[in-house]
């Protein structure tokens, strides 16, 4: 089976292509890209008006599955990601069981491969059980497929158990992920620690919970030469100490969520538990760095941190809900909508950030370009579209996202896996 | 809201004479003056009571004591008003209990008003008598009420507005028939 | 309808002191002294309210506020029934979405709620029909108490704004405190904050108080000092390393006392730990008016429902 798409603006940040193209993809791989192309038995996509970027990839949700399949499950979980225009994803191993193992891992992928409709890329636990204590069988697990490790949900608090993953993990080469967030400072939180959490009477998370450990693990990084990602950075300060890690030469990298890009904690004044997540939209000082660390590179990746939570669970006392909320069906949205056509960033480094670097970081051969040869996962952009989120509409099972009823300018118009359709507006 | 001017009924003089009108008959009802008390109903029937309290003290030289009903709370259109009356202070700082009252409004139209003073004064004691004063019976009763002093008679339409002013309040002593405008 | 009588109160539910204007404010402690003359007659109760049904739904232990908006509610003919709950969901088995939706299925009119929780009366408030009354959520306000608070300050002092007021103890977890900081600021006063560090974090100051961790220093030239309830559980999570610590910087002596002005008025929103945040003999002195607030609180809480309950229904209210 062949695809064309013909007249697409197609930007390729990796080989700098911005210029109208005709691609063709035969057997799930990019056959042909050239100013015109004609052949006749292929099945053909007017892309003309819209933009033709590399798959995007989420390297951070969580799926639910198994054990909180009412959440959220692989087959959901993997349209609500194509409908947002996300060709791989990775899911979080705080599972139940969580994925400490080979056999879930195995589980995942074979599961993936019946139900999915966009790739998914299982993230596996750094220690059994999530505990922070021994470390899983990562070679083994890596084996299994797992594309990188961490105990997210839960930092890894202690630090010679954290030193040891790091070291281990050049055996793999295998990227180590952490939750920045010492517990015995966010103990009780549920919201960022500002004047905000003040006057409204709730405890608060500070930044240091999330800077202290950054600056724990860029510290390791560098006395063990490995690699260390930085989850949902949230922090003025985490950035600083990223930035002046990069700077050093460490091997840290760091990414953000649209959430903290655009949201902070004053939509928290009416107490709605879908803007409760963590870690905790921070204040416009700490949202400013973080737009700041997006446009000097100091952020390498955009993550959706997709958390999804039961109507049930949510709509309880702000104190008593989870944290967490939804973002695969916003995220690209989002990011044209604010970010794009508010000139704070061009399209060609958003793709960057949504798809070559993310590929980069977990080593995903033939992902995040577009290229003779490269998977066939692309994502076509309506710039101009406007859509009105509507959470009723979503493929996820969960509705916690805070932007239902926004408006916005630019979406997805068509996912393309593995040469194969899987989601058109 | 805007409203127009049909008919001027009574003037400073006019209000002079009717409540020296209506004294005269007070007293020739109650022989008993120790036992009249005065209670006035928020806002001008306060004044009409003190008035009639001066003109008795003129007359008899006797000080009959005036206090003040709020009868917000005893209203019985609470649920369906569209604004919310403030409260004010009852004030009645003598016993009623076993007195002659002499209840004290302005103009007396369906009767609920006087409903609900009737209702406040009962939980403040039990009054031997209530009577009723009134400057003006508009008429359109509502509920079995009727004044045993009344200054005048007014005919009036529904649409119609009795407006009693007194100097106290309002910086004049007049009543007025007025119509809204409508728009 | 006479016009100098009506009002506008554009309020369906009391969540907080601060969604209110210092008008609104003032309205509310007028009616309440309107109010307060029914409880001082023979016959305790008017009927205004008669056919209303007020719920006291409260998850946490109380029974001064539970009993004072019981008396307020009765003294207007309203009928009202009291609920205490367990503040977890998990033990009760039941959402509070649910037991909420439960109650307004017995056509009720307002919820006076009590919660454990910052926040749980803006939840209710946001699915449910009935007026919602914040009786004290969690450590963000408690209005009617702030409201009673303003109203015998006003009743001792004749005024409010230009008074210097001082709020001492663990101010981070009091709803109280804020509820007044909130309050005494719309109404001019100036409000000086006074407590450990670890109890008194500065964003306070972004709300117009005025900090100060000496309670010496605090008390010179005060009119009203509130003394708050210091819980000892705190002790536990270092936020002062021992009660005898704590009594010896922050407990209001006669000595202290001296530094205020002579007529400076002393409230406690209770319970009193005595010898704690208070010398027993202060809480009993002239100068006391602790148990003038506990009077004061049926005549605001009669206020609050009066000016909630009437008036047209959900669709012209805002």
């Amino acid at each position: 089976m062949k695809l064309l798409i013909k007249n697409g603006r197609v930007i390729d940040p990796a080989s700098k292509t911005d210029e109208t193209l005709d691609i063709l993809i035969e057997n799930g791989q990019i056959a042909a890209i050239d100013s015109r192309i004609d052949i006749k038995d292929a099945e053909i996509v007017d892309a003309s008006r819209l933009v033709v970027a590399p798959g995007f990839i989420d390297m951070h949700v969580h799926l639910r599955e198994p054990g909180q399949e009412y959440k959220e499950d692989i087959a959901s979980g993997s349209l609500a990601a194509a409908r947002g225009g996300f060709t791989s994803i990775c899911c979080m191993p705080n599972t139940r069981p969580p994925n400490d193992n080979s056999g879930i891992t195995e589980y995942l992928l074979t599961e993936a491969k019946k139900r999915a409709v966009v790739n998914i890329f299982p993230i596996a636990a750094i220690t059994r059980g999530l505990a922070g204590e021994e470390l899983t069988d990562m070679a083994d697990l890596s084996q299994a497929g797992a594309v990188a490790f961490s105990d997210d949900g839960q930092p890894l608090s202690n630090s010679l158990v954290m030193r040891r993953a790091l070291e281990y993990s050049l055996l793999l080469d295998k990227l180590i992920i952490d939750h920045c967030e010492d517990k015995n400072l966010s103990a009780g939180g549920a919201m960022h620690e500002g004047e905000i959490s003040i006057r409204l009477g709730l405890p608060g998370i500070p930044a240091a919970a999330e800077e202290i450990m950054i600056a724990r693990d860029l510290i390791l990084a560098e006395s063990t030469r490995s690699r260390i990602h930085i989850a949902h950075i949230s922090t003025k300060g985490g950035i600083e100490l990223v930035r002046l890690a990069k700077k050093k030469g460490i091997n840290i990298t760091a990414e953000v969520t649209p959430h903290h890009l655009i949201l902070s904690d004053e939509y928290l004044v009416n107490y709605d538990p879908n803007f409760k997540v963590n870690p905790p939209l921070r204040s416009q000082e700490h949202r400013q760095a973080l737009i700041e660390g997006l446009k000097d590179g100091t952020i390498d990746t955009i993550a959706t941190d997709h958390a999804p939570h039961a109507p049930e669970e949510k709509e309880v006392e702000f104190d008593q809900a989870p944290f967490g909320l939804i973002g695969l069906e916003t995220a690209v949205s989002l990011m044209l909508d604010r970010f794009v056509h508010k000139n704070i960033i061009s399209l060609e480094k958003l793709i960057h950030l949504m798809s070559f670097q993310p590929a980069q970081l977990l080593k995903l051969k033939n992902k995040g370009r577009i290229a003779i040869g490269a998977d066939a996962d692309l994502t076509i952009l309506n710039l101009r579209k406007e859509v009105v989120v509507d959470v009723n509409k979503f493929a996820s099972k969960s509705r916690n996202c805070p932007f239902h009823g926004w408006k916005l300018r630019g979406s997805v118009a068509m996912t393309i896996v593995g040469g194969k359709i899987v989601y058109r507006a | 809201m805007a409203e127009k001017i049909k008919a001027k009924i009574m003037d400073a003089n006019k209000i002079r004479r009717v409540l020296q009108r209506l004294t005269t008959e007070i007293l020739e009802r109650n022989r008993n003056l120790k036992n009249l008390v005065i209670v006035g109903i928020r806002t001008r029937g306060i004044f009409l009571g003190k008035r009639i309290a001066a003109l008795i003290k003129e007359m008899e030289k006797i000080d009959i004591p005036v206090g003040v009903l709020d009868i917000t709370l005893y209203r019985d259109d609470f649920s369906e008003l569209e604004t919310q009356h403030m409260v004010q202070k009852t004030e009645i700082p003598f016993p009623i209990t076993k007195k002659d009252v002499l209840l004290v409004d302005d103009v007396l139209f369906t009767g609920r008003t006087i409903r609900a003073a009737m209702d406040g004064l009962f939980d403040l004691g039990r009054p031997k008598t209530i009577q009723l004063l009134v400057l003006i019976d508009r008429g359109h009763r509502e509920l079995p009420i009727r004044a045993d002093y009344v200054g005048k008679v007014l005919p009036t339409s529904r649409k119609e507005l009795v407006q009693v002013r007194l100097k106290e309040v309002d910086g004049i002593d007049e009543v007025l028939i007025t119509e809204p405008i409508e728009k | 309808m006479n016009p100098e009588t009506s009002l506008e109160f554009r309020h369906y539910h009391l969540l907080g002191i601060e969604d209110l204007e210092a008008s609104e404010i003032m309205t509310i402690l007028d009616t309440a002294e309107s109010m307060a003359e029914i409880s001082r007659r023979d016959i305790k109760k008017v009927p205004t309210l008669r056919g209303k049904t007020v719920v006291n739904l409260f998850f946490e232990p109380s029974t001064r506020t539970r009993s004072s908006f019981e008396l307020a509610a009765k003294r207007l003919s309203a009928d009202i029934v009291n609920f205490s709950l367990p503040t977890s969901s998990v033990v009760k088995g039941e959402t509070l979405k649910d037991t909420v939706r439960n109650l307004e299925a017995m056509a009720i009119d307002a919820l006076v709620v009590r919660h454990a929780s910052s926040g749980v009366p803006h939840f209710i408030a946001s699915f449910c029909q009935s007026h919602v009354i914040n009786a004290g959520d969690g450590t963000h306000e408690h209005p009617t108490q702030a409201l009673l608070d303003a109203y015998t300050i006003r009743q001792y002092k004749k005024r409010i704004k230009g008074l210097k007021v001082v709020i001492v103890g663990d101010i981070l977890h009091s709803r109280v405190a804020r509820s007044n900081l909130f309050l005494l600021r719309k109404l001019g006063a100036e409000v000086v904050l006074c407590g450990p560090p670890t109890l008194l974090p500065p964003e306070f100051s972004k709300m117009g108080a005025k900090i100060e961790y000496n309670l010496e220093k605090a008390l010179i030239g005060a009119d009203v000092i509130m003394m708050l309830r210091i819980q000892r559980e705190r002790q536990k999570a270092n936020f002062f390393p021992s009660i005898r610590e704590y009594r010896h910087l922050y407990c209001l002596t006669p000595e202290r006392l001296k530094l205020a002005k002579k007529e400076a008025i002393i409230m406690h929103p209770g319970p009193i730990n005595r010898g704690i945040e208070i010398d027993s003999s202060l809480a009993d002195s002239v100068q006391s008016v602790i148990l003038k607030q506990v009077e004061n609180g049926v005549a605001i809480r009669m206020a609050v429902l009066y000016l909630l309950l009437g008036g047209k229904e959900r669709e012209t209210a805002d």
